[in-house]
């Protein structure tokens, strides 16, 4: 039996280049992006709901939270930790959206091509890094018309911003893990939002942790949320930051070094 | 073609299991480089499964497939950059316009940004989609986009085109134009695989067509091979008048020697006969009647009939099982 060897087209020689995983992964995460700028609703859970989020607890709760001082006096101390709230809500999108592709049959058109296995991965995560700094950008944005200020120095509330940043990008792995194991992405938002409500609310995000009763007091001297959100008030407004800031770097290679693997393996299994 | 005699993909006794349906039961197949083979079946015979077995996307349990010379699984990155696949599996994405879609795929395949936008306007003018370029998928008829499946599978210049069940679901004015591209297609050496639900797509478009059923293949051969072993010819006599029905059945019997079936709705009297002999007798006795017809034919049976006599069902009784089957999935 003769079986003939076709040569792949001669124009698309250089794609076997030792960094086309690079470039590739870059394509898709402009993927990524241009899907959001075609379909900005999508976009929601990044742009209106902080805004709202901001604008409710400010104006609703703010003054009886913040007692005699009103909603100006809790803006330095809510908006960091809404901040927190709003990135990592934002990384369960993340989950949402491969599910998603995988359900369209979007990952088998890209699986059917002669690229590097993990381009689609990487490329999702580096879209989804787009999505959350722009949620980060449009709060803090928010937060500076409404009269916020960095009071430690512009460099560390950069850092502050940066640093909220890579842990949604630590913490998005859990969801990449569900997102490509659970069945459906309705199951990965129902799951999300089980775990989200509890872990943000139940944190200094919103009020101190004192007026908390025990148990719960509990809960948040372990959860990342309280150390992140003590790391970002201290960049943001002053306060001593080495403590939280490594107890949080801390946690974000604990949550890549246990969730990456787990994605990666359940990502290999199904493509 | 120099290539023409060779051999574009070849699979042997290939299986799947998933839990404990089988989805393919040892399924051999051969498509010469340049022609067409028409892989034909109802739903859950096993044909999807097959097809993501050649693109590389599953991993067979037993058996090995070759597509251009490469091994499916060892080598299943040559096969990529050699192959395309349009299904309902392989999608676009929906949330971007079509002209993304498939620049997107270019620049995948390492096409400079110049070089991706001008395959993606090329491809778009061809489907005639340059219109629709710029609107995003989801808003796309379903001819539409199946001619954007398509538009995407072709990016890479594939010499092995694989189009799961390209036109279920459209309509006949859209399906015609599938079937125009794919001639063309073949017409400039492309190998495809098709596979299809519909008889007559398969007789269409197939130089060679085997039929699948519950993961095995219960006959193969060219169009006109298939209908000869389904066995007996059919003679077919259609009065002008259907008043004369009855005595048409009456004439095509005495003729025969066998009883007809009479279509009332069609006003159709049919009849199976070994061979053409007593075709003059009826039209002489038609004739001494002074009955008028509008239609005389022997033919070969139809593709449906074909299936039947193959697998002991209609193709559409088998749809409502598979449907079933495949929720369990």
């Amino acid at each position: 039996m003769t079986t003939a060897t076709l040569e792949p087209p001669a124009q698309l020689g250089h794609r076997s280049r030792p960094f086309a995983w690079v470039s590739q992964s870059l394509t898709l995460a402009w993927r990524n992006i241009v899907r959001i700028r075609q379909n900005p609703e999508a976009l929601a859970d990044v742009t209106f709901q902080p805004i709202i989020f901001l604008a409710l607890f400010l104006f609703v709760f703010g003054g009886a939270i913040a007692g005699g001082g009103g909603w100006r006096s809790y803006l330095p101390v809510l908006l960091p930790g809404l901040l927190v709230q709003t990135v990592v809500f934002a990384t369960m999108g993340t989950g949402v959206g491969l599910n998603d592709d995988f359900a369209k049959g979007v990952f088998d058109r890209f699986r059917s091509l002669p690229i590097a296995r993990i381009s689609p991965l990487i490329g999702a995560v580096l879209g989804d890094a787009v999505r959350y700094s722009l949620s980060i950008v449009i709060l803090m944005t928010s937060g500076f018309v409404l009269g916020f200020r960095f009071h430690n120095g512009v460099g560390n509330g950069l850092l502050a911003m940066l640093i909220v940043l890579l842990f949604a990008l630590s913490m998005c792995w859990i969801w990449v893990w569900l997102g490509l194991t659970m069945k459906t992405a309705q199951g990965v938002q129902g799951i999300a939002f089980l775990v989200m409500f509890p872990l943000t609310f139940g944190s200094n995000i919103f009020v101190p942790t004192s007026t908390l009763p025990g148990f719960l007091q509990a809960f948040t001297k372990v959860s990342p949320i309280t150390y992140l959100v003590n790391t970002e008030r201290a960049l943001m407004g002053g306060g001593a930051v080495q403590k939280p800031l490594l107890i949080t770097l801390a946690w974000m290679v604990g949550l890549v070094a246990v969730f990456a693997p787990l994605a990666i393996r359940a990502y290999r299994r199904r493509t | 073609m120099t290539t023409t005699n060779q051999v574009a993909i070849e699979a042997v006794g290939l299986v799947k299991k998933y839990g404990t349906t089988t989805a393919l039961a040892g399924v051999d197949l051969s498509v010469p480089t340049g022609t067409v083979l028409g892989v034909l079946g109802p739903n859950g015979a096993g044909k999807t499964t097959a097809v993501r077995i050649l693109g590389t996307l599953l991993r067979p349990d037993g058996g090995h497939a070759r597509v251009g010379g490469y091994d499916v699984v060892r080598e299943a990155g040559k096969v990529r950059s050699i192959i395309g696949l349009t299904g309902q599996y392989a999608s676009v994405d929906e949330d971007m316009s079509g002209r993304r879609n498939l620049i997107m795929i270019g620049r995948l395949l390492g096409y400079s940004r110049p070089q991706a936008r001008a395959k993606a306007d090329e491809l778009l003018e061809r489907f005639e989609l340059t219109d629709a370029g710029d609107r995003i998928a989801k808003t796309y008829s379903g001819g539409m986009r199946r001619r954007l499946d398509l538009a995407a599978s072709l990016v890479g210049n594939p010499s092995i085109l694989y189009l799961d069940e390209p036109t279920t679901g459209l309509d006949p004015h859209a399906r015609n134009g599938v079937w125009e591209t794919v001639r063309n297609l073949v017409l400039d050496g492309t190998t495809v695989l098709l596979t299809t639900q519909y008889l007559e797509e398969a007789d269409a478009l197939a130089d060679s067509i085997v039929v699948v059923d519950k993961g095995s293949v219960v006959a193969s051969g060219r169009p006109a091979e298939l209908k000869a072993q389904a066995g007996k010819q059919s003679l077919d006599v259609r009065p002008a008048e259907p008043a004369h029905l009855e005595r048409v059945a009456a004439i095509v019997a005495e003729s025969t020697g066998t009883r007809p079936s009479v279509d009332v709705v069609n006003t159709l009297v049919s009849v199976p006969v070994s061979d053409g002999s007593s075709m003059p007798v009826v039209v002489r006795r038609l004739d001494e009647a002074g009955i008028a017809v509008t239609e005389l034919s022997l033919r070969l049976p139809s593709l449906d009939e074909v299936f039947l006599a193959l697998t002991g069902h209609t193709a559409e009784e088998k749809k409502s099982d598979a449907v079933l089957e495949g929720v369990g999935r």
